[in-house]
């Protein structure tokens, strides 16, 4: 029976059409602000997360601050050299630490040219560590070796057309600083921009073709033997740092991290946001739903008489509550659909500008299916409270005096 | 012809109705005594205040009586619970009004599937009997129209298809020709007659129409609540 119920919920809602899609505005918007703002904080989460590449409960990263995860920026940073990375490996509770070069550069293939960032591989027993940890694998090719002097691995994203108007493949010749590399292997697709777009090349390679000062290590990862010392040993390598570099307490001028601890303060950051933008969506629907209940009351007003013509010909008490009562929860789970809908283009629509404007894909939005049920769910739920005292009223009239009324 | 029975199926034994307004108590009812017998067809006259539709209301199962009691096939049915009283009134009883009072967003087929909706009939049987339903009203190629696209005689047809949609024991009509011409309200009441004769429904008919009140087998008349005379109609020996 409840198939015959929402028909005729379904009609009358239809019936009034300009009242219904009102009623729904209050409630998709209020959903649409949530939908598109957590789809767009989780892509964001996704896309950060995936930024630091390298990510693990056991591993931190030592830069000389002022610079970030891209080129070395202002010259008067004090540039981390290379014999910090033994010095490192022999403090208590390190397992290894290796050094990370970023070098920006033009690269050219087709005849075309593009800026591109070469990131380094360490050579050696160091190599499968990295491999292994940043789960690198081909789709064609293959990774790295000792004596690829000038060969290069490329991000999955070279095999499109976009950036050289031609596609590239493993086996091809580019050049990079005007010095020709030959293509080895490409890259898994994986998603995030680092990995997709990235062209690594050998540690000595870099040094030796393409002008990187040896001393000038952008980041050193640390890997530490056991995570639940990560802390312990962060205070090591910054006390070994500090003695190195000569600078006191509170006037560190290098950083060191965990990813982990990074995205956790990203986590909050995200959180407080989140939950700021999610007060302020649950005002709009509770708005809404007060506008459901309005309307709804209005409705029951409305059509006091063709409740008493119900209740004439046989509907209970109960049946006129039920009826009122999916109208309601519909007028919520229509606006929901409408908000959830809304959402999705707003935060994919803006993630999509985001790739023009800043051509990389740091907005990101992702809206799962748990997003989208709950979200469902939550304005039928938000539809049906509020239509519970109107419900009642509808279902409590008194057929001789509602039939007696003139509507 | 059917059978007349002459046990009562509705039966009204002193029935008061009172109305409170503020400190002044109105009487809408005041000890009224009335029997329908099975296959009866009945009509009920006065002048308005008489408390005709207040005793529609409580053989309708639509009100309560303030006192006495009213029976429906011998079972008391003038304490029972609003639930209770909605079940009786899809079951056993149909209504017609003046107004017909059929749903505007339905159409004439869904307005006499509604009352089978209420009583969990199955989908198929509420498709069958609605459209044997409409074609006896004569209205079989207007199934799909919405009743702002009916004349008012059709729309009182479509109102008497629903009133049968369960098979009721009682029609009651209330003023069913009020809002018809002269002519519309002939035919009309010819279907309740039809109803009467071939079907053998027990029909109650409140009118201020003589002339309509005369197509019943018997006329009360009501004045202050009460029945003050009654009328045997001779419609069918005249013929």
């Amino acid at each position: 029976m409840f198939a015959d119920y929402l028909r005729i919920a379904i009609r009358s809602l239809v019936k009034r059409k300009m009242r219904t899609y009102l009623t729904m505005i209050g409630i998709f918007i209020g959903i649409a602000a949530v939908v598109s703002l957590i789809g767009l904080g989780q892509g964001l989460r996704i896309a950060i997360t995936s930024q630091f590449g390298i990510l693990g409960t056991d591993i931190l990263s030592v830069q000389a601050s002022g610079t970030s995860f891209g080129p070395p920026g202002s010259g008067a940073v004090t540039p981390i050299t290379k014999d910090l990375i033994d010095k490192i490996e022999k403090i208590n509770g390190v397992d290894i630490a290796f050094a990370r070069y970023i070098e920006s550069g033009t690269m050219e293939f087709n005849d075309e040219q593009a800026i591109g960032l070469a990131v380094s591989v360490p050579e050696g027993d160091k190599r499968k560590i990295i491999e292994k940890m940043l789960n690198l694998k081909t789709e064609q090719g293959r990774l790295l070796r000792d004596d690829d002097t000038k060969g290069v691995v490329l991000g999955n994203d070279f095999k499109k057309d976009d950036t050289f108007g031609r596609g590239i493949s493993s086996g091809d010749k580019i050049l990079l600083n005007d010095i020709e590399f030959r293509v080895v292997g490409i890259l898994e697709k994986k998603g995030s921009f680092m990995f997709d777009q990235s062209v690594l090349v050998n540690e000595q390679s870099m040094i030796d073709f393409l002008e990187t000062d040896e001393d000038e290590v952008d980041i050193i990862a640390v890997k530490v033997k056991n995570e639940r010392e990560i802390d312990a040993v962060k205070e090591r390598i910054e006390k070994l740092l500090r003695k190195e570099r000569d600078v006191d307490i509170g006037e560190e001028d290098f950083e060191v991290q965990s990813p982990q601890a990074m995205l956790e303060s990203l986590d909050s950051a995200l959180f407080a946001v989140q939950l700021f933008i999610t007060i302020i969506a649950l005002i709009s629907l509770l708005v809404g739903g007060i506008g459901i209940m309005n309307t709804m009351y209005t409705a029951v007003l409305e059509r006091t008489k063709e409740i008493g013509i119900m209740k004439s010909i046989g509907a209970r008490n109960r049946t006129i509550f039920t009826l009122f009562f999916i109208e309601s929860g519909l007028l919520g789970m229509v606006g929901g659909i409408i908000g959830i809908i809304l959402g999705m283009i707003f935060a994919y629509g803006l993630a999509a500008i985001g790739r023009l404007v800043l051509g990389a894909d740091l907005i990101q939005a992702s809206i799962g299916f748990n997003l989208i049920i709950g979200a469902l769910a939550f304005s039928f739920v938000l539809g049906t409270i509020f239509g519970v005292l109107p419900a009642i009223r509808a279902s409590k009239l008194n057929p001789v005096d509602s039939l007696r009324a003139t509507k | 012809m059917v059978k007349r029975n002459h046990k009562p199926i509705i039966e009204l034994r002193n029935v008061w109705k009172i109305y409170k307004m503020g400190e002044v108590k109105l009487a809408a009812l005041s000890g009224l005594n009335l029997e329908v017998r099975k296959g009866e067809f009945v009509s009920i006259m006065g002048p308005s205040g008489s408390g005709k539709s207040t005793a529609m209301n409580m053989i309708g199962c639509l009100d309560v009586p303030t006192k006495g009691h009213i029976f429906l096939e011998s079972k008391d049915i003038s304490t029972l619970s609003e639930s209770n009283l909605a079940q009786i009134r899809g079951r056993k009883i149909g209504f017609v009004f003046q107004q017909f009072n059929l749903i505007p967003t339905l159409s004439a087929a869904e307005n006499i599937m509604l009352p089978m909706i209420f009583q969990n009939i199955p989908k198929y049987e509420r498709v069958e009997r609605a459209r044997k339903l409409l074609k006896m009203v004569d209205l079989g190629g207007r199934i799909y129209h919405k009743p702002t696209e009916l004349s008012g005689g059709e729309q009182q047809r479509v109102a008497i298809a629903r009133s049968l949609s369960n098979n009721p024991e009682v029609v009651l009509a209330d003023e069913p020709t009020g809002n018809l011409d002269s002519k519309t309200g002939r035919t009309v009441i010819d279907f309740l007659k039809k109803l009467n004769r071939e079907e053998g429904k027990t029909i109650v008919m409140v009118t201020h129409d003589e002339s309509i009140a005369k197509k019943a087998d018997r006329t009360e008349y009501l004045l202050d609540g009460k029945i003050v005379k009654t009328l045997k109609n001779s419609v069918k020996k005249r013929k």
